[in-house]
């Protein structure tokens, strides 16, 4: 019974793990580059929300601060693109890599400035308490998290499989040069997929602070969902996603059976495993890099 | 056929950094031609076509399409008044399925039933891409990839397509169905093409007009019937057997040419 507590909490914390992964893996198919800041927009994201919604700010209901911070932050993502990234165009990734690190720094600052350091709770409809099932004690924000990480990920799926844009960006970043001889707006379209990513971030944000306080560190957690997006294979969105879950599940445990001080190297040691021993991923042959 | 020609190059230049790879050339495509460029590799043929379709902007010179001067228009505004190209090495879209490559192929159109007619015409051309058309297009021989990436040119209802070496990495025989269907597609569809060729032999016998090109320059251009006739044409690119005495001998001729 324990375990299966373990196992919701654990899939839960690697939901949000898997959206941020899924924002690396989004941004690196489209540009070949890495967005240091994922983590970093998560928390912006979190923080948004909170800043629409808590009673001592603009104290709006939480169903329009949600989708509200949802765009705002999609916003925020192609902006970054249209003012700042799309002006590199032509220096090498690595450049793009610093600046998205440098941005990790801003964003974490501009929010100290804005919101505090103290950690904060979201006023989030998704967090009312707990259900019993069964002798089971699930945490409801445990379970609105695991469900609203299905829906995105369904839907994300049907907008890349069915629609005339997502083709265009699954297109452009499997191969840029065709995608330009098919007449795709391929710098649109890349700056499109960072506002999805901003958008993705935005989702992981809010369920995060479902879960628990947040503050202007919170965004560090990037790191673990970058060993997760690693561990997925990087080029693959299930992987992503996946790995996500896979990071998520193995913290709990590992607290549980394991002595302190190595439970919290526990997801690092499995993305050191998995680079040894299958360098391309867990997931790189079972479905090969479709977006 | 006296009217302006469809597509008209003049005095292109277009440079890789400090390299000029187009070094002033000039050309015309009449609505309803094929065209082909022949050169050796290197001569600066892909580069022509991308600096055509938008991909590379020209230092000097001209591209007129329909009497509208388009050199150095976005690729996708260049897309959207009709101009294809179909690049070297075919560049499918790999890990999409070969009626999602048709489908980007019409980007940039709207007319939903007129885009399924012709993905129902480009099938009656390539039977083999109405077999495969739920393939990922990455696990195609490469005679099929070829086919796809001239199909997915057709998904636009072309004015004119550009043609980057279709012939290139396939069996001979390959080569002549290939060739069969672009003629074919030119005669009954009425497909203008500008086709850029190694294989000189295939592509005169399709083309109607011909220009050779050697280290960015226009050196020779005629009939393709007259062209296949000549004598330099024949030492260079039509005898293919003396690989070893070729280049020395093209030095030593060269100099006919200017
Ligand atoms: N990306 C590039 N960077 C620098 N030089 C290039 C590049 N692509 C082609 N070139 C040079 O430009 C010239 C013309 O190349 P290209 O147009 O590809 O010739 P072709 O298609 O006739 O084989 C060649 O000398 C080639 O080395
Ligand atoms: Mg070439």
């Amino acid at each position: 019974m324990d375990g299966v507590q373990l196992l919701v909490s654990g899939l839960a914390n690697g939901c949000v793990y898997g959206l941020i992964a899924l924002g690396f893996v989004l941004i690196y198919k489209a540009t070949e580059a890495v967005n240091f800041a994922q983590g970093d927009f998560m928390m912006l994201g979190a923080f948004v929300t909170l800043g629409l919604t808590n009673a001592e700010y603009l104290h709006l209901p939480f169903w329009i601060a949600a989708p509200l911070a949802i765009l705002i932050m999609a916003f925020f993502g192609y902006l970054l693109d249209l003012l700042i990234l799309r002006h590199l165009f032509g220096q090498s990734q690595t450049a793009v890599v610093i600046l998205t690190i440098a941005l990790g720094f801003v964003i974490r600052f501009v929010a100290g400035v804005i919101w505090g350091h103290e950690p904060q709770t979201l006023e989030s409809p998704l967090a009312f308490g707990d259900v019993s099932l069964g002798g089971v004690v699930l945490g409801m924000a445990d379970v609105a998290v695991i469900v609203v990480t299905v829906l995105l990920t369904w839907s994300l799926y049907q907008f890349f499989q069915r629609t005339k844009l997502g083709l265009a960006m699954q297109a452009a970043s499997q191969n840029q040069m065709a995608a330009y001889f098919m007449g795709i707006p391929v710098k649109r379209v890349q700056g499109l997929i960072w506002g999805l990513s901003g958008a993705t971030a935005a989702v992981a944000g809010i369920l995060f602070a479902s879960k628990g306080a947040i503050d202007p560190n919170a965004g560090l957690l990037g790191i673990k969902a970058f060993a997760a997006a690693v561990i997925g294979g990087f080029g693959s969105l299930p992987g992503a996603l996946a790995g996500g879950l896979i990071v998520g599940v193995i913290e709990p445990f590992a607290a549980r059976y394991l002595a302190a001080g190595y439970s919290q190297i526990a997801p690092y040691a499995l993305l050191l495993a998995v680079l040894v021993f299958r360098p391309h991923g867990l997931f790189s042959q079972v479905r090969t890099k479709k977006v | 056929m006296m009217g302006a020609p469809l597509l008209e190059v003049r005095n292109l230049e277009s440079f890789y950094g400090p390299i000029m790879a187009i070094r002033g050339v000039s050309l015309s495509v009449e609505e309803g031609q094929i065209v082909t460029v022949l050169g050796a590799n290197g001569a600066g043929k892909s580069t022509l076509l991308k600096t055509i379709s938008g991909i590379m902007d020209p230092e000097k010179g001209s591209v007129s399409f329909d009497g509208a001067e388009i050199q150095g228009e976005e690729p996708h505004r260049i897309v959207s008044r009709g101009i294809v190209h179909v690049p070297e090495g075919r560049e499918v879209f790999p890990l999409l399925s070969v009626d999602e490559n048709l489908s980007l192929g019409a980007y940039t159109r709207k007319d939903r039933s007129a885009i399924e007619r012709d993905r129902e015409m480009v099938f009656e051309y390539f039977p083999i891409l109405a077999e495969r058309r739920h393939q990922e297009a990455g696990t195609l021989s490469g005679g099929q990839q070829q086919m796809l990436a001239i199909g997915r040119g057709l998904m636009l209802r072309p004015r004119i397509m550009l043609l980057d070496e279709p012939s290139l990495g396939l069996s001979p025989l390959l080569v002549q169905e290939i060739f069969a269907i672009l003629g074919r597609l030119n005669r009954e569809e009425g497909v203008t093409m500008m086709l850029v060729e190694q294989n000189a032999r295939i592509a005169l016998e399709l083309a109607h007009v011909g220009y050779v090109m050697e280290i960015g320059r226009i050196v020779m251009n005629g009939d393709a019937d007259r062209l296949m006739q000549s004598e330099d044409i024949k030492a260079f690119y039509l005898g293919q057997q003396e690989a070893g005495q070729r280049s020395e001998k093209r030095w030593k001729r060269k100099k006919t040419w200017r």
